[in-house]
């Protein structure tokens, strides 16, 4: 066998092993099952009222956004669960063995984007559920879905850098709470960015999480995203062609000292 | 069949290793003797390619573990002191996993998995996670994943730490079945008694460098000869017996309290016997046994690094 295809078999064999920890311990899906509903149902319900929005309804403006909080943090989760492995002895014993060792990493991400794929769903079903009437079709859904997949698993290498740098799980945690969280508010996500202050309205426009979400918005809503889907891929390539090099090389880092 | 020259390696300040050397005959099994801290750990782990040495040159199997780091781990098992399993897996799930990354095919991986929980007396637990597993059956489980693709190579770092005797003793069996069956072994340990029973050759190290080596009977006669041991009706006696003895022996007095033992080196047997019975009516010790004997291991440690073996370990724990 090649080693592109013992790599693909190893990773294969990570994905399983991620699969059947939670399926031994579902609670490591609430972050994208119960709390993206939450989101929508808070979002919706509770602030839509307030919140006008030109030419189309709340929810259909949130929907994008509640998306891609979602994925972000999912992506950057991995980091958590890769610190988690990385202080148990688990590893030390992937490290002995003659497999791929990236595929420790690649099957961490590519579980990731299975966990992507799982809230995606689950948030489409329960925005319906409330009014959530997106008129992209299937090309312009496939699209968004394809889109926010990609950065998903962009950011999941970002999760895997942090995840290798950081001494424990909870550490890593507090990190997340901190960027991303103010970087999914301070953009298009819940509200337009032109009712910000300028100076913030100018950060807003040009961060990716505004990118993303307006690609995904406009492919999800009127499945015209051809123009904002361009720079929403840029910035997920960039960062996924400056962290996939980075989050190996931290990882082998780690685990040579 | 491992060979290690001059391994050097320091963790800031801290030298773990500072010129070790190593060699393994294919087929036997060498213990490495040392207290915590004495660089055993970082030996291993350079060995089985998860450190780099800072100097110094290892092979595993002819292979350099610095250059052909892959294909040293097709060549080697290892089991850790901390056994490297995955808690939510069943027992039978890390071994088939573990050996499907060997590359070994998966229905050999299924064969070779069954046939290693039978041998290990895992059967009832085998589809049970590994949370639910005791120490001893996580030692067995990964000793066990350690020998899914049947590597002629096998390390074992402190194989029973922290195991109660029943477990000690079946581990004991396992590692000595291996060698018999052909297999390398290289396994720390901080007991004397395990390196006695099980090793073909024993390297003590401290300090990061080896401080003798050799056979068990050989470490023993190269450190002192034979020994006056006392045993003595009542521990209360335990001090005065080891004043009177460390006044007619050569270096420290061996004590063990439990057994009310107390033992030191002797030159030779000419008068020394009745000296000291003399010497141990005259302070009022009641004695129960008396006579020469061979060296323990647990005394050749203490003649080789001045301390006791088992006061280092706790000390450190």
């Amino acid at each position: 066998m090649s080693r592109f295809a013992w790599w693909l078999r190893d990773s294969r064999e990570m994905v399983k092993r991620n699969l059947i920890h939670i399926k031994r311990t579902p609670e490591l899906l609430l972050d994208v099952t119960l709390s993206p509903i939450m989101f929508v149902l808070l979002f919706s319900l509770v602030f839509g009222g307030a919140i006008e929005i030109p030419r189309d309804t709340y929810i259909n403006f949130l929907m994008a956004g509640i998306f891609v909080q979602t994925i972000s943090f999912a992506g950057i989760y991995t980091g958590v669960l890769l610190a988690n492995d990385l202080t148990k002895g688990m590893i030390d014993r992937f490290r002995s063995l003659p497999m791929s060792q990236s595929s420790v990493l690649t099957g961490r991400t590519l579980t990731d984007v299975l966990r992507a794929t799982l809230a995606i769903a689950i948030m489409w079903i329960v925005g319906m559920l409330v009014g959530f009437r997106p008129g992209g079709g299937i090309t312009g859904g496939a699209a968004a879905v394809g889109l926010m997949l990609l950065f998903g698993f962009a950011l999941s290498w970002v999760g895997v850098a942090m995840g290798a740098l950081v001494r424990t799980p909870e550490a890593l945690q507090g990190v997340i709470f901190a960027v991303v969280f103010p970087l999914t508010f301070v953009s298009s996500a819940f509200v337009p960015t032109d009712t910000m202050p300028d100076w913030l309205a100018w950060f807003a426009d040009r961060q990716p999480m505004t990118l993303i979400t307006d690609a995904v918005r406009s492919l999800t809503l009127d499945g015209s995203g051809g123009p904002a889907a361009i720079p929403a891929i840029l910035w997920s390539i960039g960062i996924l062609a400056a962290f996939f090099p980075l989050g190996l090389w931290l990882y082998q880092r780690r685990t040579t000292q | 069949m491992i060979e290690a020259v001059g391994l050097h390696k320091s963790f800031g300040s801290t030298h773990a290793l500072a010129g070790l050397d190593l060699d393994v005959t294919e087929g036997t099994i060498l213990c490495v003797l040392g207290p915590n801290g004495a660089g055993k750990t970082t030996a291993v782990r350079v060995l089985t390619t998860l450190t780099h040495p800072d100097s110094g040159h290892a092979t595993v199997a002819g292979i350099d573990v610095v250059r052909h780091p892959a294909q040293v781990r097709a060549k080697i098992g290892v089991a850790g002191q901390y056994a490297a399993l995955d808690e939510l897996l069943t027992g039978r799930e890390n071994l088939q996993m573990v050996g499907r990354l060997y590359r070994v095919s998966g229905s050999d991986a299924r064969r070779r998995a069954d046939e290693l929980i039978e041998r290990f007396e895992l059967t009832e637990a085998a589809d049970r996670t590994v949370k639910t597993y005791s120490g001893g059956m996580r030692r067995r489980l990964d000793l066990g994943a350690a020998l899914m693709a049947q590597p002629p190579v096998i390390f074992l770092d402190e194989p029973t730490t922290g195991l109660d005797p029943k477990g000690r003793l079946s581990m004991w069996d396992l590692i000595a079945q291996l060698a018999r069956g052909g297999t390398t072994v290289l396994m720390t340990t901080q007991y004397l008694e395990e390196a006695d029973q099980l090793a073909d050759d024993i390297v003590v190290i401290d300090h990061g460098r080896v401080i003798a080596r050799g056979t068990a009977d050989e470490l023993k006669r190269q450190v002192a000869g034979e020994r006056l041991e006392v045993t003595i009706s009542d521990s209360p006696w335990l001090d005065a017996a080891r004043r009177a003895l460390e006044s007619l022996g050569e270096g420290p007095a061996h004590v063990d309290t439990d057994a009310r033992r107390v033992s030191v080196a002797v030159a030779s047997h000419e008068g020394v016997l009745t000296r000291a019975i003399r010497e141990l009516d005259a302070s009022g010790v009641h004695v129960d046994d008396i006579g020469f004997r061979r060296p323990t291991l647990d005394e050749v440690f203490l003649a080789l690094t001045g301390r006791p073996a088992e006061e280092t370990v706790e000390a450190t724990a």
